[in-house]
């Protein structure tokens, strides 16, 4: 943004301040990301930077709060560090079990909201869709709709799924689908299904509809389109569209406090109760790890994006 | 499927041209009309079968538990299911009616039957709900009359406890003998009944809710001003600068938007704390003295300055992609008319912001209104929203019905908002970065 030559010695002065501003809030956004990361070395117990930590004196720095998500709820984290030792860091480490119960439901919420969320979007972006408007609004509302009351309308349901049965005068037994994997996977499915429809339906926006005509008038049945043509165009839509929906899987808290049981203690769910317990620096090695991940996650999304704008063909403004 | 696409590209051009009664038939000899009505109902057909599973699914898996739980908010059968025949002498019998022998006879029989049946606790807790104090009522008559009570009930009950003369308790069991119940609304919104079963004011102390909706909308308001504050220059910047440096800080944008929220939530109780980082800066800089450090947490500042970082990217996204596409001549026009920088920026640029700031604002006001784990981790007690009382009331106090009220009117609210957003900005138009 170039100021222009017949700027006033005031319009000029504004113009750094402005950007001085601008400075300022983009430190606002990324600072307490980065702050934590340093404070996660903390030798000691402390949520502040130490004399010795700013004279980067490396007695101030450790790694005890690393090893403690891996020693966390072991059998026996004095023993010496060899294969059982690891053997038991991977059946009882609390941080451990939790990454493996929210991978787990993660990977198949991100599975059911993807391979749904993109067959939607593909009808959704058909001209002759009818209701487009009224159903778009019902799939998107679970972003809406605040998340507790979401996860208290989750927690009725999920105790007793048979319940809305007994409206219509049916009286059927079923089983809780609270305290399941099952019912988390499902809950966080449906928190996950707004963000694939919106991504997914940004990408068909650009969708040349003549490129299936032209699959079709050669020869390919609609199977084949599909694979062949469509399929390959939307991937980049589809696959950032599975990121947010695994994302948002992997952060959520409330329905997973409202409806899961003891067994699927997620890494949100673990990090809440340690946040709300006994803080400590442990937290910040586990936001460390997570703000990796998410850079590692933004980088795979916008290489996604522009892949997808080269694809379509749109050019950068 | 991709026949389906266009399927009247390829009617139209077999049509046969005029046929004989003049109208126009495709090459089997169908009226086209018919035809086309046909193959265009197939097409809608189509693309609403691939929507199906998906709308099945959000509405088994969404809108009906919200439905249960609506119905949560107006049923209770706590006390109706468990205390059969005073609730029987309730419908037979008019409000006014003074409690006769009959009517002392069945709570008799009712209170033995229960505490035998050990659903006591669940009756006095739906009368507790709306009458503090009278759990224990109830408990404590179950032990006493495991072995029956002997005629005339009247006295035998009020030999119990003397409350259970209360006018007001048998108005309260009279609302509760019927399953279900408009109260939990009153309950949520500062409204009791009194003896005579009309709709008052509740008592001064127990006004809360209206409050902390009242609260809720408030901190709301403030937080967008306040990400509107701040998005607004950094959308600013980024529409403006070329491509290349705008995608490079678009990152500082995008990182906090994909960083877990407990993430950015804990750095702030890291930053803020009274011995944090941000009071060591000042107390280091001077501003403030050591035994003054700031309390910047575990109150109202806490979640407003929270909520502000968390929800910054919902309002700079829609801005600059409105930002994006205004034409700068416009403004280059102006000032070359003589507008001053600040004119030009007043009248032209702007107002065609506003589409923009619209769905900005709009977002984050809904997003705000809804805000569970950032005001609970951070509010303390005076940045409690309205979510954290509806988690309270369904983890602690266990009065789930007034948690479904509660949720109700906040979903009321949210839903209105959603509706606004739908007409002015559109739900196809919302974006993730």
């Amino acid at each position: 943004m170039a100021l222009p030559t017949y700027a006033t010695k005031l319009e000029r002065l504004w113009h750094y301040t402005y950007l001085v501003i601008c400075a300022a809030i983009f430190f606002f956004l990324i600072a307490p990301i980065v702050v934590v990361i340093p404070l996660s070395f903390n030798v000691e117990p402390y949520f502040t930077f130490t004399d010795k930590m700013l004279s980067f004196d490396a007695s101030g720095y450790s790694m005890r709060w690393y090893d403690s998500l891996l020693t966390f709820g072991m059998a026996k984290p004095e023993a010496p560090r060899d294969l059982s030792w690891w053997a038991d860091v991977w059946q009882n480490a609390k941080w451990v079990q939790a990454a493996k119960s929210s991978l787990i439901v993660g990977f198949f919420a991100t599975i059911v909201a993807t391979v749904l969320g993109t067959l939607a979007a593909l009808g959704l972006s058909r001209p002759e869709m009818p209701y487009r408007r009224a159903i778009m609004a019902i799939l998107i509302s679970p972003m809406i709709v605040p998340i507790i009351i979401t996860a208290t309308g989750m927690f009725f349901f999920y105790s007793n799924p048979c319940e809305p049965l007994t409206w219509i005068g049916l009286n059927p037994q079923c089983g809780r689908l609270a305290g399941t994997y099952l019912g988390v996977i499902l809950a966080h499915a449906t928190l996950g299904i707004p963000f694939v429809i919106i991504t997914v339906t940004a990408t068909l926006v650009g969708f040349d509809q003549s490129l299936a005509r032209a699959a079709a008038s050669l020869g390919a049945n609609p199977r084949t389109t599909f694979f062949r043509i469509i399929m390959p165009l939307i991937l980049p839509g589809v696959i950032s569209g599975a990121l947010f929906a695994f994302v948002t899987s992997f952060d959520e808290v409330v329905a997973v406090l409202f409806i899961a049981g003891p067994d699927q203690q997620t890494i949100p769910r673990q990090m809440w109760n340690g946040i709300r317990e006994q803080i400590s620096p442990a937290i910040l090695a586990v936001a460390t790890l997570l703000v990796i991940f998410s850079v590692a996650l933004l980088t795979v999304v916008e290489m996604l994006r522009r892949r997808s704008e080269r694809l379509r063909g749109v050019t950068p403004h | 499927m991709a026949q389906a696409l266009d399927p009247h590209a390829a009617i139209v051009t077999e049509a046969s041209g005029l046929a004989p009664e003049g109208a126009l038939k495709t090459a089997d000899g169908q009226p086209l009309a018919r035809a086309l009505a046909r193959s265009s109902r197939r097409a809608r057909r189509r693309a609403f079968l691939l929507v199906l599973p998906l709308l099945a699914f959000i509405l088994i898996t969404f809108v009906l538990p919200i439905g249960q739980m609506l119905q949560r908010s107006v049923k209770n059968d706590g006390f109706s299911a468990n205390m059969p025949q005073i609730s029987a002498w309730f419908h037979a019998n008019p409000r006014g009616t003074e409690p006769d022998e009959v009517a002392w006879g069945a709570l008799a029989a009712d209170l033995k039957a229960s505490a035998e049946a050990k659903t006591i606790g669940v009756v006095g807790t739906r009368i507790n709900y709306e009458m503090a104090g009278t759990r224990s009522l109830f408990t404590s008559a179950g032990r006493k009359v495991r072995d029956g009570l002997a005629p005339p009930y009247r006295e035998a009950v009020l030999a119990l406890d003397e409350k259970w003369g209360d006018p007001k308790l048998w108005s309260v069991m009279r609302e509760a003998s019927s399953p279900y119940t408009g109260n939990f609304y009153l309950a949520a919104m500062d409204r009791t009944r009194d003896a005579e079963g009309n709709m008052v004011q509740a008592p001064e102390e127990q006004r809360i809710y209206i409050r902390l909706f009242m609260r809720t909308f408030w901190l709301s308001a403030v937080i967008t001003c306040t990400t509107f504050l701040l998005g607004f220059p950094i959308a600013h910047l980024l529409a403006t600068l070329p491509m290349r440096k705008s995608n490079l800080l678009m990152i500082l944008v995008l990182l906090p938007f994909w960083t877990s929220l407990l993430v950015r939530t804990t750095a702030w109780m890291v930053l803020l704390q009274q011995q944090g980082v941000v009071n060591d800066i000042l107390v280091w800089l001077g501003v403030i003295r050591d035994d003054q450090r700031l309390q910047m947490i575990f109150n109202q500042t806490g979640t407003i300055i929270a909520m502000t970082h968390i929800l910054l990217p919902f309002m700079i996204l829609p801005l600059y992609s409105v930002m994006r596409t205004i034409n700068p001549s416009y403004v280059r026009a102006a000032r070359s008319l003589g507008a001053t920088s600040w004119t030009a920026f007043r009248r032209i640029y702007f107002p065609q912001t506003l589409p923009g700031l619209g769905a900005g604002a709009l977002l984050v006001f809904i997003l705000a209104v809804g805000y569970y784990i950032t005001p609970a981790l951070v509010g303390g007690s005076s940045g409690q929203l309205i979510s954290n009382m509806i988690a309270m009331h369904m983890t602690q106090t266990l009065n789930w019905s007034l948690a479904a009220a509660l949720a109700a009117l906040l979903l009321l609210g949210v839903l209105a908002l959603y509706w606004v957003y739908d007409r002015l900005v559109g739900i196809d138009n919302l974006k993730l970065g």
